[in-house]
């Protein structure tokens, strides 16, 4: 193509300004969306990997177990197999930090081990560290350390390692732990590092451990100790988290892989260091799939705006292409050239979304988290770099979709034979574009939808309901002429002459309500749908947080992995509290059934008492003539494990696999990877174990809980236990919950906004068009302000069908996400609630708006003089 | 009736060109008048004065009894909706409705009664020969019968003025002068002033009258007077 034709094409582009600013804005909207939540997930993971590998250095092979940790005695056994060259031993804690909501990562390593798996994690003894070290031990070296600079290899620094109260910590953890910290209801907590300690909590004590140097190779926020001193200062004497192990030379991970599998008892397992990484990735995915479909579906929405904006340029354009076509200009020419166009837009609105989506991902970082407050990466500080592969790729599905939105125009406007284009009159005759009824391909779509619900998830990822969204929305857009017909008659009752005009208008044009509601469907659909989602889910949650919480007061030590417990010695000393009348507690251990999935948590409790179960299947009593223990499994348990009432289940509880029969099954909306309930006494009978994490208590009748809270806390030390009321525990539950949603609804609202974009360059393109028609009426006595009214009319009626058939197949996709896709990306049930009221008002006001955005869009057509409107033909 | 008087109209520009000064014209109801001209002598612009769709200098438009240049927009536009008549050169007829709905918006704006709207639209087809394609959709139409509906949705509402602006401009002759007719017929059987503007001489001679706008004002070249 020459450039002075290029010309023809580039000038139209910059002759209906708003229409194609609106394209690139919704084009850059969907790029960027999308990309943004690509990169804060990839970077949060990325972050997570870097940690992995920083922690698990040059190990071949990890031996793995339950969170609480396996016997030491494996770790003989295997030091002294000719397949492993080094073994390294690890102790992970949680270290709760008394008074602070967060915590922090021990790792109890031992040193000689470390420096030949791990050499990263080398401690560097701080000058005074090293100094005093010397001096315990001998003055020689003493003099020698106080003269030399700090050194990883030194002999002083290793000693410093060795002192069972010394703590190494990570630039990282230093810069946070000496820093208040905000918790999250705004308070704000001390620091945990004070005169150069640590103030650390095991059980309900506190522990002060001496900073004692730093971290050069580690990143991230972790602290490094001796492993009997962790053992010792958390009670943990005899327990392992972690063997890495580096394989003898020639030994492949395979066959060390078997040969060392049968030395390790249930519930412990050998994995590839790179596992962990995937564990955390199969956590967060399904989260991170619906925030990408989301985007898929703005971005999609963007694709629909450039195919009206093309298509209503293409019509008003007829004659400038027949008269081109007439001096010469190949029809492939014309299609090139307005695919060019297309692209342009594609090019210019992806460049600007890449650049979006950059500066979206860096404000989220800052703002949100790299969790977009989902809270699956808490305590990572990831990074934002520039990726170019993926940077391309969402800039040429930017492209692709400014092409995908021009094809059929283009293809329109170059069948269209230019004789027939240029005689007069031509307007009338050709009308606008029409639309087939495609109803039966829509019935068509709808059937394959509902086979698709069928499909099971694809490696956790529930693709059948993906798919069955897309087609309920392709069927939607589909349906809209044939749902245009259906509807326009009953509305045919109108008396003003300018509701009859834009009633007959509508009727006769369906494809009108097509271009123009095309937009306006799959943002409405998307909002409905979520809508539905999120309120049947916020209602399910606050019933079951209802139904879990029936006591007047819950106690806990810490958070479930980290190192706070209570003893029984402690929980005598609560039941001996005044008011108190009984106690109940749970023990949580979370314990792995395979190496490469998260961990399986386990609650030991009574089955019956302060601690509610919402049951949606079997019941709470167990069968009398029950040869074995029961057990009540979570939904995502018996989904992922297929599991019903009458199943048998097996745990490796206490170095041994043992076997529960299942009698009920409960919803969890705390654990996504399964869970199970075990009656304490068989526990404790497994295990021996008799700490426990949480306790529910009742109070006697007349006694205020707040005050038995009070006692408690100056009982144990209110910065060593942590007490909530249920109503505490609930809202903080919903604002987390409202938390997490809130990008969801950020990203509805720019869908929604697209869709707007869509009434309004339809409706100013559509104007522009409908000049002579306009002018026409102000001849017949019609005057501006009632133009404008009849434009608005338009703009609601097209915005009303496209808010029906968005809130039909909006429902429809509700449906599919709580019955398909929540349950094959999370496995939780929920029970369906209708936000009518809302839907309602949001309905009503997205018309209002669509009617007022098409009369202000349409006002540039109503102010062209009258008379020169009539004189031109076009 | 219509009737102008002292009419003046100068375009802006340096230097201002007039149009016309103190020009005059009386059309009776049930006449039609012809006003030719060379192109950019004032003969649409005059049409459009007329219509209140451009503002006068001076003078006076009497519709009736009605002073149409004092009249705001949306006054002239309710005078135009009950007193007016169109039949453009580009026919404008909206490709969304059928023929029958077409002619009778004149009479939905006025609020006529449905029933009525129909009937009276009806007729007014059957009128101009288009009785049996009543609910045919516009794109089925040649020039010259689109032509034939917008006289119909000209006259449907029985205005006392009908404006026509080379309502054969787009059709070819032996089709223009049936369509004239046509026009010209139904203006005086509905007792309407009509004014028609024209560059042929052919379609001007079937009026009643024909003028000639030039710089010195109207003047008759009527065949024979």
């Amino acid at each position: 193509m020459t450039s002075s034709l290029r010309r023809v094409f580039l000038a139209s582009l910059l002759r209906r300004r708003l229409a194609t600013a609106l394209s690139l804005l919704a084009i850059a909207l969907g790029v960027a969306l999308g990309l943004a939540v690509q990169l804060i997930h990839g970077a949060a993971l990325d972050e997570f990997g870097r940690g992995v590998r920083l922690l698990s250095g040059e190990a071949d092979l990890q031996v793995v177990g339950p969170r609480e940790g396996f016997d030491e005695g494996i770790y003989p056994l295997l030091a002294r197999r000719a397949e492993v060259a080094e073994a390294s031993p690890v102790l992970e804690i949680e270290a709760r930090l008394p008074g602070r909501d967060d915590s922090l990562r021990i790792l109890g390593v031992d040193l000689f081990r470390l420096m030949r798996v791990q050499p990263a994690l080398m401690p560097l003894a701080d000058r005074e560290a090293a100094g005093e070290v010397g001096g315990n031990e001998g003055g020689d070296e003493a003099r020698g350390a106080r003269e030399a600079e700090p050194s990883r290899t030194g002999g002083d620094g290793r000693l410093a390692a060795l002192q069972p109260h010394n703590l190494f910590l990570s630039a990282d953890a230093r810069a946070v732990l000496t820093q208040p910290y905000r918790s999250a209801s705004g308070e704000s907590q001390p620091p945990a590092i004070s005169d150069g300690y640590l103030l650390a909590q095991s059980g309900l004590r506190s522990l002060r451990l001496r900073i004692a140097g730093q971290l050069p190779g580690a990143s991230g926020s972790i602290g490094v100790m001796d492993i009997a001193g962790a053992q010792q200062h958390f009670e943990r004497v005899g327990t392992l988290s972690r063997i890495d192990l580096k394989l003898a030379d020639g030994v492949t991970v395979e066959a060390a892989r078997l040969a060392l599998e049968t030395l390790l008892p249930p519930g412990v397992s050998l994995r590839v260091p790179e596992a962990a990484a995937s564990e955390v990735g199969t956590l967060s995915r399904a989260y991170r799939v619906n925030l990408t479909m989301l985007a898929a579906i703005a971005l999609l929405t963007g694709g629909f705006l450039v195919f009206s904006t093309q298509l209503l340029s293409v019509a008003r354009r007829r004659r400038e292409f027949a008269l081109l076509r007439a001096l010469g200009l190949e029809r492939r020419e014309l299609m090139r050239g307005l695919l060019a166009e297309g692209a342009l837009v594609g090019v210019v609105g992806g460049a600007l979304g890449v650049a979006l989506g950059y500066a979206l991902a860096g404000g989220a970082f800052r703002f949100v988290g790299g969790d977009l407050g989902a809270g699956f990466f808490r305590g990572l500080s990831p990074t934002l770099a520039f990726d170019p592969t993926l940077s391309l790729a969402y800039l040429l599905l930017g492209v692709g979709a400014g092409v995908a939105g021009t094809w059929i125009p283009a293809r329109e406007a170059a069948r269209v034979p230019p004789a027939r284009a240029l005689r007069a009159g031509e307007g009338e005759r050709a009308g606008l574009p029409q639309a087939h009824a495609r109803g039966r391909i829509a019935a068509l779509l709808l059937a394959l939808a509902g086979l698709a619900c069928l499909l099971p998830p694809l490696s956790g990822i529930p693709v059948g309901g993906y798919a069955a969204v897309a087609l309920i929305l392709a069927a939607a857009v589909l349906a809209l002429p044939a749902l245009a017909r259906a509807v326009l008659p009953l509305l045919a009752h109108g008396r003003s002459a300018l509701w009859r005009l834009a009633h007959a208008r509508l009727s006769a044009t369906p494809a009108q309500a097509v271009v123009a509601g095309a937009g306006v469907i799959a943002s409405v659909a998307l909002a409905v749908s979520m809508a539905i989602m999120v309120s049947s889910f916020r209602v399910s949650v606050d019933d079951w947080l209802e139904q879990v919480l029936p006591a007047d007061l819950y106690l806990r030590a810490s958070s479930s992995s980290a190192s706070g417990y209570l003893d029984p010695e402690a929980l005598a000393a609560i039941a001996a509290v005044d008011g108190v009348a009984t106690v109940d507690t749970t023990r949580l251990a979370n314990l792995r059934l395979s190496d490469a999935e998260p961990l399986f948590s386990v609650l030991a409790r009574p089955a019956q008492g302060n601690w509610g179960l919402p049951l949606v299947a079997g019941s709470m009593s167990v069968p009398e003539d029950a040869a074995l223990p029961p057990i009540w499994v979570s939904e995502a348990a018996a989904d992922r494990h297929r599991l019903a009432p009458g199943s048998h289940f097996e745990l490796p509880l206490g170095g041994r696999l043992q076997r529960f029969i299942v009698v009920g099954i409960w919803r969890d909306y705390a654990r996504q990877y399964g869970a199970a309930l075990v009656e304490r006494g068989d526990y404790v009978a497994l295990t021996g174990d008799t700490r426990v994490n949480d306790a529910a208590l009742r109070v006697a009748p007349g006694v205020d809980p707040a005050a038995v809270a009070e006692a408690l806390r100056q009982r144990f030390g209110a910065e060593h236990i942590t007490i909530a009321l249920p109503g505490e525990i609930r809202a903080l539950s919903l604002q987390i919950f409202d938390r997490t949603f809130l990008i969801t609804y950020l990203m509805e609202a720019v869908a929604v906004l697209i869709g707007l974009f869509g009434i309004a360059t339809t409706f100013a393109a559509l104007a522009t068009t409908r000049q002579g028609e306009f002018g026409m009426l102000r001849h017949l006595g019609l005057t501006r302000a009632e133009i404008g009214r009849l434009i608005a009319f338009e703009g609601a009626l097209t915005a009303g069908l496209g808010v029906l058939a968005g809130t039909l197949a909006g429902g429809a996709i509700a449906w599919v996400l709580i019955e398909v896709i929540n349950r094959q990306s999370f496995h939780w049930s929920m029970d369906l609630a209708v936000p009518w009221l809302v839907l309602g008002v949001f309905a009503f006001s997205l018309v209002a708006l669509a009617a007022l955005v098409a009369r202000l869009a349409g006002r540039h057509a109503m102010q062209r003089s009258a008379v020169l409107a009539v004189k031109a033909d076009w | 009736m219509l009737e102008l008087s002292g009419l003046c109209k100068t375009l802006p520009g340096t230097p201002p060109r007039v149009l016309f000064d103190a020009l005059a014209l009386r059309v009776a109801d049930g006449e039609c008048v012809a006003i030719v001209g060379e192109s950019g002598s004032g003969k649409s612009t005059l049409l459009n004065c007329i219509a209140g769709l451009e503002p006068v200098d001076g003078g006076q438009i009497r519709v009736g009894e009605l002073r149409v240049e004092q009249l705001d927009d949306d006054a002239m536009a309710r005078l135009r909706r009950s007193h007016y008549g169109f039949v453009f050169q580009a026919f404008h007829i909206l490709p969304h409705l059928n023929l029958l709905q077409n002619v009778a918006l004149p009479l939905w704006l006025l609020q006529c009664p449905e029933d009525e709207a129909t009937r009276r639209a009806q007729e007014m087809l059957a009128r101009v020969g288009l009785g049996a394609r009543a609910l045919d959709p516009p794109q089925q139409l040649s020039g010259g019968e689109l032509q034939r509906v917008a006289i119909a949705r000209a006259l449907v509402h029985t205005p006392q003025l009908v404006l026509a602006d080379e309502p054969t401009g787009n059709l070819d002759p032996g089709r223009a002068m049936d369509v004239l007719d046509l026009l010209l017929g139904q203006i005086r059987a509905n007792r309407a002033a009509g004014v028609l503007v024209t560059h042929s001489r052919a379609a001007a001679a079937r009026a009643d009258r024909v003028l000639e706008l030039g710089p010195d004002g109207l003047r008759d070249i009527t065949a024979g007077s």
